[in-house]
């Protein structure tokens, strides 16, 4: 496989591009979303005269500060529907794109601390079963087999009472999934524009006609939003209003150590988890700061409740120290599933919402976006994701219930 | 680690605190008249800007009274905080 050793430099992968006067189409945002876009854009649609446009470094936003958690296991068949698309599209990708992303299918468990956690984790079950998502009951004897590290003993706030195992989850390097379409996207000809930010729109009547950028004005017979976090910003240019809200979402990571954890840890009720990167370091993050903000930075303390609930489950952290944290800017929207598809204005497409777990859904995000902003008309797989949902009351409503807290 | 002051209490840590989102959101006048599109903009559609925010804390591990404040969302500096019978202030914007 090409480039997939950790020395791989970006700078071998693509051009910077120019801006060009116009395009068939324009992606707003170079994360793992625009970038798939494009990419399906191209490969299924045949619009190749089409560029993504980054306002800072290509994958440098959401895609490059989350911590990699790649499942499918929710619990309503919409969210199953794209999620599974997605993770099968992962088990895939390595060999489509050539390029070695450090898929590694470790597993995902899901602890459950409560009587009425282990009911709706047996719940969620039943539902990824019916939906054909690989998922398993493990009881605390089972998570102690599984992931030794674990502290199943009573003797704690919060005991774990058993946990669910989707073991077809895992872990990406998610800079090779970014490195790895930009270079396909490069060699089908698409422009990688990076530092131009869209600015405004153009637009005729309420048909958008192209963006304004800070590298100048650019036509476009179609444009599609994947700017996560920033989604409302730009849709307020555009002249519409989104229901979603940005909130800080942090990570941080320990210093390097030998392999101690095969798994991927989550837990919703204590809310901390936690998996081993490839390299070494302890993967840890936790939840939204509850307010809303743009500062790409969290509060203290939710890192020492996400560090305390860390060291009641793994006593053996209690002497890792902190390498560094960071934080990203995520769009949480009120039924904690994504928005993809049409906006109220004519040929711009959106793509947002997916708060703190869109990672995972990059490819069927891309997919689904791209078929809409092709077509103008949603996906099987997206349609239940429009906006329309908060008039309809028609709500995918993941809050908990897939097996995490937003 | 944000350092918020109650109108009522003082300065107090953000811990003490719990977040109310957007401020000035009115129960609609007359329910019964809201189209489904009105119902969904009151019930689900906030607004999320990059910039001052007026939006609502309660002091929940203290007096437990709910206060307004315009926030600035990129760098978190309050810029007023008010009582929830007061208007929203005037506020310069800067940058
Ligand atoms: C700390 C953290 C941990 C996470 N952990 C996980 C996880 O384990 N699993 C999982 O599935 N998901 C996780 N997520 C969520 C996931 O990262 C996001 O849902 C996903 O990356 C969003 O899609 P994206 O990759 O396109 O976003 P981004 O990578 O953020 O892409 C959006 C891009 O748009 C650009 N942009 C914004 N405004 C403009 C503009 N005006 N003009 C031009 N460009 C613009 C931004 O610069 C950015 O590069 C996590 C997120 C964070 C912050
Ligand atoms: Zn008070």
């Amino acid at each position: 496989m090409a480039g997939g050793d950790f020395g791989a430099q970006k700078e071998w992968l693509w051009r910077s591009a120019e801006p060009k006067a116009s395009y068939d189409a324009i992606v707003v945002g170079g994360g793992g979303h625009g970038l798939t876009t494009a990419y399906y854009l191209a490969k299924y649609h045949g619009i190749t005269n089409l560029a993504v446009v980054e306002k800072g470094w290509l994958a440098g936003g959401n895609m490059a500060r989350n911590t990699t958690i790649i499942r499918s296991n929710y619990l309503w068949d919409e969210s199953a529907a794209i999620y599974e698309f997605s993770l099968k599209q992962w088990e895939q990708w390595p060999d489509e794109l050539d390029y070695d992303f450090l898929f590694k299918q470790c597993g995902v468990l899901n602890l459950a601390h409560t009587l009425q956690d282990v009911r709706d984790s047996q719940r969620r079950i039943n539902a990824n079963t019916l939906n054909g998502v690989d998922a398993e009951w493990l009881d605390p004897q089972d998570v102690a087999d599984f992931c030794p590290i674990v502290n199943v003993s009573d003797d704690v706030r919060y005991p774990v009472l058993g946990g669910t195992l989707q073991p077809r989850g895992g872990i990406a390097k998610h800079d090779h999934v970014a490195w790895a379409l930009a270079r396909a996207l490069d060699s089908m000809g698409v422009d990688l524009i990076e530092n131009c930010e869209v600015t405004d729109f153009i637009k005729d009547g309420n048909r958008v006609t192209g963006v304004v950028t800070s590298r100048g004005r650019i036509n476009a017979g179609v444009v599609g939003l994947a700017s996560a976090g920033h989604s409302s910003v730009l849709a307020a240019k555009a002249g519409f209003r989104l229901p979603v809200q940005s909130h800080p979402l942090q990570a941080l990571v320990s210093e390097l150590y030998e392999p101690v954890h095969p798994t991927v840890v989550m837990s919703n009720h204590v809310h901390v988890y936690v998996s081993q990167a490839h390299k070494g370091e302890l993967v840890m993050g936790a939840g939204v700061d509850s307010y809303n903000g743009y500062g790409q930075r969290g509060s203290f303390h939710v890192i020492e409740h996400q560090m305390a609930a860390a060291l009641e489950l793994f006593p053996i952290f209690s002497s890792a120290r902190l390498l560094r944290t960071w934080g990203g800017i995520v769009d949480v929207s009120p039924d904690a599933s994504p928005i993809i598809g049409s906006t109220p204005v004519e040929n711009l497409y959106v793509n947002c919402g997916w708060g703190t777990g869109g990672f995972k859904a990059t490819p069927g995000a891309g997919f689904t976006l791209a078929h809409t902003m092709a077509t103008g008309e949603a996906h099987d797989l997206n349609k239940p994701f429009g906006l329309e949902r908060f008039v309809t009351g028609a709500l995918i409503d993941e809050h908990g219930a897939a097996a995490v807290a937003h | 680690m944000l350092l918020l002051t109650c109108p009522w209490c003082g300065p107090r840590d953000e811990t003490e605190y719990h977040y109310g989102g957007q401020a000035h959101v009115p129960y609609p006048e007359d329910p019964a008249a809201l189209s489904d599109e009105e119902w969904a903009q009151y019930l689900f559609y906030r607004d999320n800007p990059s910039g001052p925010y007026a939006e609502r804390w309660s002091h929940s591990g203290g007096c437990r009274k709910w206060f307004n404040v315009v926030r600035d969302t990129r760098t978190y500096d309050f810029l007023a905080v008010y009582k929830p019978t007061d208007p929203r202030p005037e506020i310069e914007v800067t940058r």
